[in-house]
């Protein structure tokens, strides 16, 4: 593996350590080494905002540790949820007597955890609400949007839900708000190439040269297509397609738009495809507010992009435009 | 001197961890074709922490329930995923089942079994048939409360238990996954085993290894 790491078995650490230190002006470590902290964090008076998930995703999810955003993040094995401990050890950290929102992606691990940690918070008499983000539209039907995981679509919600929080609001409007920025978003993700758990030593699922798979989800789970690589204008017309027409916004609607390499593609051909998604956006009649584009929220070094549209109202937008202060600009 | 039933029960999570040392890289190949090949490393994390958690425990003071919660929050402290809050559960159920007593015989192990299948069912609400952990845990279970009921003799209670988990486990091959990561696989899952349930099966071979090597 041409890889830069010291141990498999120490990469989450070794990534934690290396993060901490580049960004101590912004987070800082918690007493349990999982668990990454906005420096000034608790904010009295302030709903505390939690995420947390499997690393392997970076700068999800430690990155958007930050003010005015993520007060604590629970930092998980590669691609594997967080113990419930760390979920409520960040719950602790970022309480400040107002209560505190977790929100995470809907994955089976996650889910557990997340339940467990609030009941080891509710004895500590820590109110705690949760948003669980579905906005990958190819992991199930929208008739069973329950069962959709969560993708870059969760970055919105956090920017959402840290914002809101921000104003003061009570536990209740931050999960209200958070789970609105979810709600409003869907997601796509295209694969063409497999990533590798060091700790394994090989790929964890197959992308055939010369073909790609559309729908893929964050961890390589399979999406609803295996097909052949095709220009990436085809390719972002396919993407927009699959997430606007699960999304039937009415003409004139301003959106938010997030275009994510999964780790191994270059920035360029993200800015490719944008090219194209922009166009094709534009040409359903919406209004794109804002655009982000980078590494955003990787799988590794999975090649391949994903694509989240949030469909904005005047509330999603004051709070878009809300200034936050962790590692990543948004 | 006969063995106290709080020691069997440290002796029994001493020879998970080993048979998981054993088994890591086979389950972590299982886990690659059709979850994120993890597991065997998680089961591996998991079962070395509860061994840590227990090497504080005095075992000559002790019950055999302390273990049993000793355990669940060594391994629940130690693993995510959905591993670590399902086996933590078990645990649990385990030692709340074992509460009253002191001796491990067959009912108590029954008892346990029992307990624990129950608990990773109620945490992950999964069904039997899921192509999950429970198509191990569940049958062994029944087969711990035929055995009782019919007298069997230890080694043949024993037998009958692991029989009913490597069976429930190879059915797994057979399965359409619908709980978890290899959910998403759907049709794709066919013919391979699921991993947790190839792991569990391991687990209650240890758990029978050391029950019946228990000095009377």
């Amino acid at each position: 593996m041409q890889r830069f790491i010291n141990d498999p078995d120490l990469v989450v650490e070794d990534t934690v350590k290396g993060f901490v230190k580049a960004h101590s002006d912004i987070v800082r470590l918690a007493e349990n080494p999982r668990v990454v902290v906005a420096r000034e964090a608790p904010f009295a008076g302030k709903v505390g905002v939690v995420t947390g998930g499997g690393s392997g995703h970076e700068p999800a999810f430690i990155g958007y540790t930050g003010r005015n955003m993520l007060d604590a993040v629970a930092v998980g094995e590669l691609f594997s949820s967080p113990t419930a401990k760390s979920f409520h050890d960040a719950i602790r950290e970022a309480n400040g007597g107002k209560g505190v929102v977790v929100l995470y992606g809907n994955y089976a691990g996650d889910n557990m955890n997340v339940k467990m940690a609030t009941k080891l918070a509710a004895k500590d008499g820590i109110e705690v609400a949760t948003v669980v983000a579905n906005d990958d539209v190819c992991s199930a039907p929208i008739e069973e949007r329950e069962k959709r995981r969560g993708v870059a679509g969760e970055i919105f919600m956090w920017k959402i839900g840290g914002a809101k929080a921000a104003t003061g609001a009570s536990l209740e409007e931050v999960r209200a708000a958070a789970q609105k920025a979810i709600d409003n978003c869907r997601s796509i993700g295209v694969g063409l190439g497999p990533c590798t758990l060091p700790a394994v030593g090989h790929p964890n699922f197959k992308i055939e040269p010369g073909t790609m798979e559309v729908g893929i989800g964050h961890h390589g789970e399979p999406g609803v297509r295996v097909e052949t690589l095709k220009t990436a204008e085809e390719v972002a017309r396919d993407m927009v397609k699959i997430v606007l027409d699960d999304h039937d916004l009415p003409e004139g609607t301003e959106v938010a738009v997030l275009v994510s390499g999964l780790g191994a593609t270059p920035l360029n051909e993200l800015y490719i495809l944008n090219d194209t998604i922009e166009s094709e956006i534009s040409a359903r009649g919406l209004k794109i507010r804002k655009t982000w584009i980078g590494n955003y929220f990787t799988s590794l070094e999975m090649v391949g992009a994903t694509l989240t549209v949030m469909a904005l109202d005047d509330d999603l937008k004051t709070l878009l435009d809300v200034e936050t202060r962790c590692t990543i600009i948004l | 001197m006969s063995e106290t039933a709080t020691r069997v029960l440290a002796r029994m999570f001493e020879r998970m961890s080993e048979v998981i040392e054993t088994e890591k890289d086979h389950l972590s190949e299982l886990d690659g074709a059709i979850g994120d090949g993890d597991h065997g490393i998680t089961m591996s994390i998991g079962f070395k922490a509860v061994n840590a958690a227990l090497s504080t425990l005095d075992l000559d003071t002790a019950s055999p329930s302390d273990v049993l919660s000793t355990a669940a929050s060594g391994f629940l402290n130690a693993v995510g995923a959905s591993t670590g809050p399902l086996y933590a559960t078990g645990f649990r159920r385990a030692a709340q089942a074992l509460a009253d007593r002191d001796q491990l015989d067959l009912a108590a192990c029954r008892d346990m079994l029992g307990a624990i299948s129950e608990g990773i069912r109620d945490r992950g609400k999964a069904q039997r048939g899921d192509k999950t952990m429970l198509d191990v845990w569940l049958p062994a279970a029944e087969a711990a409360t035929a055995g009782v009921a019919s007298n069997l003799s230890k080694p043949d209670f024993w037998k009958a238990v692991e029989n009913a988990a490597e069976n429930g486990a190879a059915a797994t091959a057979t399965m359409i996954a619908t709980k978890g990561r290899a959910a998403r696989l759907r049709e794709r899952s066919l013919g391979h085993a699921d991993p947790g349930a190839v792991s569990a099966a391991a687990l209650i071979k240890a758990i029978a290894g050391a029950s019946c090597t228990q000095a009377e």
